[in-house]
């Protein structure tokens, strides 16, 4: 199946990139030719076959449910772009 | 010259002193003065005085009869590691002032070692490529060139900083991170030592995510022994990695220079691709035969799935990346352009701060996990990559590790195989099969082209048998015999 411009912009906007139009037709063209070389992929049978998640080397374990972490407020908000006291700041979301 | 030792010799060197670390640590940092400027290998390099101090405190150490693993060995760090005060940029606009208040557990791990950091090498964005033209601070030269040709070439990728420092003199060794063929590649186009340890041996806490069930740190090294004992001061559990693997890390440097008498060697007949060029299937044969000189059985094997290797990676990898690239929303961390709406600062941030091959990659992975083609794309990928790895598992039952190339070409130069996505996505054509399957693999070079460029084999096992992979690793290294030298190298005309 092939690309089109509005699927390419439904993509971009579901992963929040601003792209212009003239970019939008390009990544169509590239994602389009991947797409179209990943199809090999319909050839093979998988009838029965689990997939694979992860590399299954190791069971998922639990750990005790106790804080192993924090007090470091201010180490990760230094890397914040900008920020306002001990805030993250944001444009306006509520009218 | 100092520049020039493996990290084996220069820990003999260190422990005897016949020279300080502080000595080993001034020549690289003069050889990156000299050199940096034309390979762009460092993104960042370190502060001379905290090098030093660091090289001091080594030398305290040996002083003491103290002294660990890695003592003094000057090293580079990819610069997807994080590290605590210093920045860490992913080779990414989007990072270009991120500066973590964490050190990644690799690191970590390194630091307890003993080791002195250097810089940070240079890497595609994101570890989002093959030959190192994706970095937003520019790309990376070989550090090799071919005979009487002076093209730029490319040092490949993702992990090509690492490698053309590590060829060129600029560290003993660096850390390299392998989500298809990272840290095998480049090793191979740049003539030195890539392993790929298996998913899970090194903890991925702290570095930059790419594709969480891929990705997987390892050593880059000047000889098979170096890779060895980097791997054994970087592996170990972490409770901070839930895929962290807690079984007890062997003393990998004594793997080699064990006999590989009675071994099984495997030689998949899907890697005999078509059009594959006569050298690399000639360097293939000899490679066979210096096994079976010393003592190895060989066996041919099938691997059948093999081909749908890139293409299941190609669906993959993008997914991964699409999930965890989400967290640059320019807000908590990294880049940020303004704009008038909390969506408008994400959709601005993310355009500008991506460089067009992670773009790519990010839509790519978007669309297959979306509503409708998930199913069709995502879920049969994953289905797939259960059959390559059944291959490995079952291959594993007749032999004991794998020998194949390590990439389809030597090393090529800038602006060849750039315009199509899917052309540069062939070199990782053998190194991909490795990584889905979660097992571990090794590059060791073995001989030049007939334009001077190196070559390299890799050599795959089975899950957590890097022992055998590094035993057979120093066999091929001791009948091959690789000492070429780059053209650009810190020991040459000085």
């Amino acid at each position: 199946m092939s690309l089109d411009l509005a699927t390419t912009r439904r993509i971009a906007k579901l992963a929040r990139i601003g792209l212009e139009d003239a970019e939008l037709e390009t990544v169509r063209q590239k994602l389009d030719g991947i797409l179209g070389w990943v199809d090999q992929l319909s050839e093979v049978d998988v009838e029965g076959v689990p997939p694979m998640v992860g590399t299954e080397t190791e069971a998922l374990r639990q750990r005790d449910d106790v804080v192993t972490d924090g007090n470091c407020r201010d180490a990760i908000l230094s890397c914040a772009p900008e920020k306002s006291g001990p805030f993250y700041t944001v444009p306006k979301v509520v009218e | 010259m100092l520049t020039g030792l493996t990290l084996t010799e220069a820990r003999a060197g260190l422990e005897a002193r016949k020279f300080s670390a502080r000595e080993l640590a001034q020549a690289h940092l003069d050889a990156i003065g000299r050199l940096n400027k034309q390979l762009n290998a460092y993104i960042t390099v370190l502060p001379e005085q905290d090098v030093l101090a660091a090289a001091d405190a080594a030398d305290a150490r040996y002083t003491k009869g103290e002294a660990r693993l890695m003592d003094g060995l000057p090293v580079g760090v990819k610069d997807l590691f994080c590290t605590k005060g210093v920045k860490t940029t992913a080779a990414s606009k989007m990072l270009a002032n991120f500066v973590p208040p964490y050190e990644s557990s690799v690191t970590a791990r390194l630091l307890d070692a003993g080791s002195v950091f250097l810089g940070k090498t240079n890497l595609d964005e994101f570890a989002m490529g093959s030959a190192n033209i994706t970095s937003a601070f520019g790309s990376v030269l070989n550090p090799w060139k071919r005979q009487g040709d002076d093209a730029a070439l490319v040092p490949g990728g993702s992990s090509g900083g690492s490698a053309a420092a590590v060829a060129a003199g600029l560290a003993l060794a660096a850390t390299g991170t392998d989500t298809g063929g990272s840290i095998r590649q480049p090793a191979a186009f740049c003539g030195i030592v890539g392993l790929k340890p298996t998913y899970g041996r090194c903890s991925r806490w702290g570095t930059i995510a790419f594709a969480s069930s891929l990705d997987q740190a390892g050593p880059m090294t000047r000889s098979v022994a170096d890779a060895g004992l980097m791997l054994e001061a970087m592996a170990g559990f972490d409770e901070k990695d839930s895929t962290s693997s807690n079984r007890p890390v062997p003393e990998f440097s004594k793997a080699v220079g064990k006999s590989v008498k009675g071994l099984r060697v495997g030689i998949p007949a899907e890697y005999r691709a078509p059009g594959m060029p006569e050298e690399i299937a000639k360097m293939w044969e000899q490679g066979i035969a210096w096994l079976r000189e010393a003592g190895c059985e060989v066996v041919d094997v099938s691997l059948p799935h093999t081909k749908y290797g890139l293409a299941t990676y190609y669906i993959i990898a993008p997914a991964e990346c699409s999930s965890n690239l989400a967290r640059y929303d320019g807000i908590r961390f990294g880049e940020r352009k303004d704009a008038a709406s909390l969506d408008g600062i994400y959709e601005r941030t993310r355009a500008e701060g991506f460089g067009p091959e992670v773009r790519n990659r990010i839509l790519m992975g978007t669309y297959v996990l979306s509503a409708g083609y998930y199913d069709a794309y995502y879920l049969k990928a994953q289905k797939v990559r259960t059959l390559i790895k059944r291959d490995f598992v079952q291959a594993f039952e007749q032999v004991d590790v794998l020998l194949t190339p390590t990439a389809p070409s030597a090393a090529f130069a800038h602006g060849e195989n750039m315009d199509d996505p899917v052309q540069m996505y062939l070199n990782d054509i053998f190194t991909v099969p490795a990584s889905m399957a979660g097992v571990p693999a090794l590059s060791v070079p073995v001989g030049l082209d007939s334009k001077g460029l190196p070559l390299g084999l890799q050599i795959i096992g089975r899950h957590f048998d890097e022992e055998t992979v590094l035993s057979v690793g120093g066999a091929l290294e001791a009948a091959a015999g690789f000492a070429h030298k780059p053209t650009l190298h810190a020991e040459a005309g000085v």
